[in-house]
């Protein structure tokens, strides 16, 4: 590399670094500090760094609160559930829309929409179409499917179903996410699908392979890939999703989350400490799935 | 002869487009139908979505953009996406065009920051960011949202430049390295024209990102009414009793540029943003 290319690529580079460092790197170092501090919200004023209570009780209090626990369970039960789900939701419309017909690239459009949608809006919605009064899914229900009488979807922590118990606000959130983020993924499996050679397939089908085997002998391993990347993009940003969650139920009926918690504690209960504790906590657990998807792909190729 | 299996699969694919097509489309398309009829019609009967041509109108947009004040939120928006939008396109074409084009140190260490910071849970940053804007004064104006949706931007909208800018052939800017252009007269002169589409693309999308933010707008904004950005505003009309084709009206209002800007750019912004997923 020349001198000038390494002063030129720096200097191009340096207003983007200053800004990420600025806004995103040290504020993160500032939570590492925070979770060690004692200080609250109205500390904030007197905050001077060299006057700082340090204490390790931030994250041992939260390690040993249960509500913190159960809400690491839901936020991996939801983010879990709404990854896998949105992968095969995107995965099969992707399929439906492979073959040209006319429209289809409108409906490749408008399958999209969820996903574009200003997040208040589609909660907003939502909470209407949901609603136990006048919203359309309730209506239908008791008019047209003999339901006994309207849902609360968004406030129900469990209800029996026949011998089930479903947890049906935490299932609500679930599939506003599945919704909402499917039509990434089917974006991404689209564009691989478009990728894969078609002679292979035709031989298949020449020998009198159906598109069932097909598609499991032949597509799905050539998919593998970007669903296996799919799958930690969207785990990693459903782990951490605080707007669905908060907007649809505020925590409530059994959908209390990490990002919940850490806004609960930064907000309501104004204790910077204990706030950046579960930050720093849920940071860690998200770093592990990384480590291990890395630790994965590097064996995949060994 | 097509086999029993085609035929079943036949049915299915456009049961499932059909289904697709209800599911994505079917809620905007609710919120316009209830935005246009009375309160308490859509009350009394839920279940007739078309409104009668008795009934049919729009008085909810006024409501809602002049009496609930989302009209002066539009406004705090539109500043606030515009600026962020410009300011990232800017730092990250600069950025995008040094990591296509320039072999430097460091380059591989500015990649793994970039993907970090986008990794990185918002809400974990938000607790910092409130704490560290607020030691500063920067809450509660709109300038300190900009800082912070630009550094959330930068890595997504560097990330796509990159795809649009690597199509740029080098050729042509060696031959105006030649001809006396310096590295920003290139990039301004030659990458950024031919570039051109790309770049508004990714602009609409930053633009669409900061448009659509809640989180932050909510922890730095949510004292000073007057400040509100479009979604807080709607956010915090749903916690007081405001009926429901008013908030409709609003949610289809802040809405409608966004689908139709990504109507405008569809194509080349689903390039940009599946790049890389080609190689799975």
């Amino acid at each position: 590399m020349s001198r000038r290319e390494d002063r030129d690529g720096r200097l191009l580079v340096a207003p983007t670094m200053l800004v990420v460092l600025a806004f995103a790197v040290l504020p993160f170092l500032a939570v590492v500090l925070f979770a060690f501090l004692d200080v609250r919200l109205v500390d904030i004023p007197r905050l001077y760094l060299d006057e700082l209570d340090f204490t390790g009780e931030n994250l041992a209090g939260v390690w040993a609160s249960p509500r913190f626990w159960s809400a690491a369970t839901t936020t991996v039960v939801y983010a879990a559930a709404s990854s896998a789900g949105a992968i095969v939701a995107g995965l099969v419309v992707a399929l439906a829309l492979r073959r040209p017909f006319r429209g289809r690239g409108l409906i490749r459009a408008l399958v999209l929409v969820p996903y574009i949608l200003p997040v208040v809006a589609a909660t907003t919605i939502w909470k209407t179409l949901l609603n136990p009064g006048y919203g359309l899914v309730n209506a239908v229900g008791t008019e047209w499917l003999g339901w006994a009488g309207p849902v609360a979807f968004l406030t129900t922590t469990s209800r029996d179903v026949g011998p089930f118990t479903v947890p049906v606000a935490l299932c609500t959130v679930i599939a506003f996410e599945v919704w909402k983020t499917a039509p990434l993924a089917f974006l991404f499996i689209t564009a691989r699908l478009q990728v894969i050679p078609g002679d292979i397939e035709e031989a298949a089908q020449i020998d009198g392979a159906g598109k069932t085997r097909i598609f499991r002998h032949l597509l799905l391993p050539e998919l593998a890939g970007v669903m296996a990347l799919l799958a930690v993009l969207r785990f990693l940003w459903s782990f951490q999703n605080f707007n669905d969650i908060y907007l649809l139920t505020g925590g409530a009926g059994g959908t209390e989350v990490l990002a919940v918690r850490v806004y609960t504690e930064l907000v309501v209960r104004a204790n910077i400490g204990t706030a950046s504790a579960t930050g720093l906590l849920m940071t860690g657990m998200l770093l592990v799935v990384v480590a291990v998807y890395a630790w994965m792909l590097k064996r995949g190729k060994a | 002869m097509r086999s029993a299996e085609d035929r079943v699969l036949g049915v299915l694919r456009w049961a499932v487009i059909a289904v697709a097509v209800v599911m994505t489309a079917g809620p905007l398309l609710y919120g316009m139908l209830l935005s246009v009829r009375p309160y308490q019609s859509v009350v009394s009967e839920p279940l007739d979505l078309l409104p009668a041509p008795s009934e049919f109108t729009v008085d909810s947009y006024p409501t809602a953009m002049g009496e609930f004040g989302l009209g002066g939120n539009m406004w705090n928006s539109l500043q606030v996406a515009l600026v962020t939008a410009g300011l990232a396109i800017v730092l990250s074409i600069l950025g995008a065009y040094a990591a296509v084009r320039l072999r430097f140190f460091g380059r591989d260490t500015v990649n793994v920051v970039f993907l970090g910071v986008y990794l990185l849970p918002g809400i974990v940053l938000a607790v910092p960011l409130f704490v560290l804007l607020s030691r500063i004064g920067l809450t509660g104006s709109l300038v300190g949202l900009v800082f912070v949706y630009t550094a959330q931007t930068v890595p997504v909208a560097l990330y796509m430049l990159r795809t649009y800018l690597a199509a740029v052939p080098s050729s042509v800017e060696e031959a105006a390295m030649i001809d006396g252009c310096g590295r920003i007269g290139v990039i301004r002169r030659v990458v950024l024209p031919m570039a051109l589409p790309g770049v508004a693309a990714t602009a609409l999308y930053v633009f669409m990102i900061a448009w659509n933010e809640y989180l932050f707008a909510l922890l730095f904004l949510v004292a000073d009414r007057d400040r509100w950005t479009v979604s807080l505003g709607i956010a915090q009309l749903t916690e007081f009793s405001v009926s429901t084709t008013v908030l409709m009206a609003g949610s289809i209002a802040i809405t409608v540029p966004v689908v139709a800007g990504f109507f405008l750019a569809q194509r080349l912004l689903v390039t940009g943003l599946t790049s890389g997923a080609e190689k799975g």
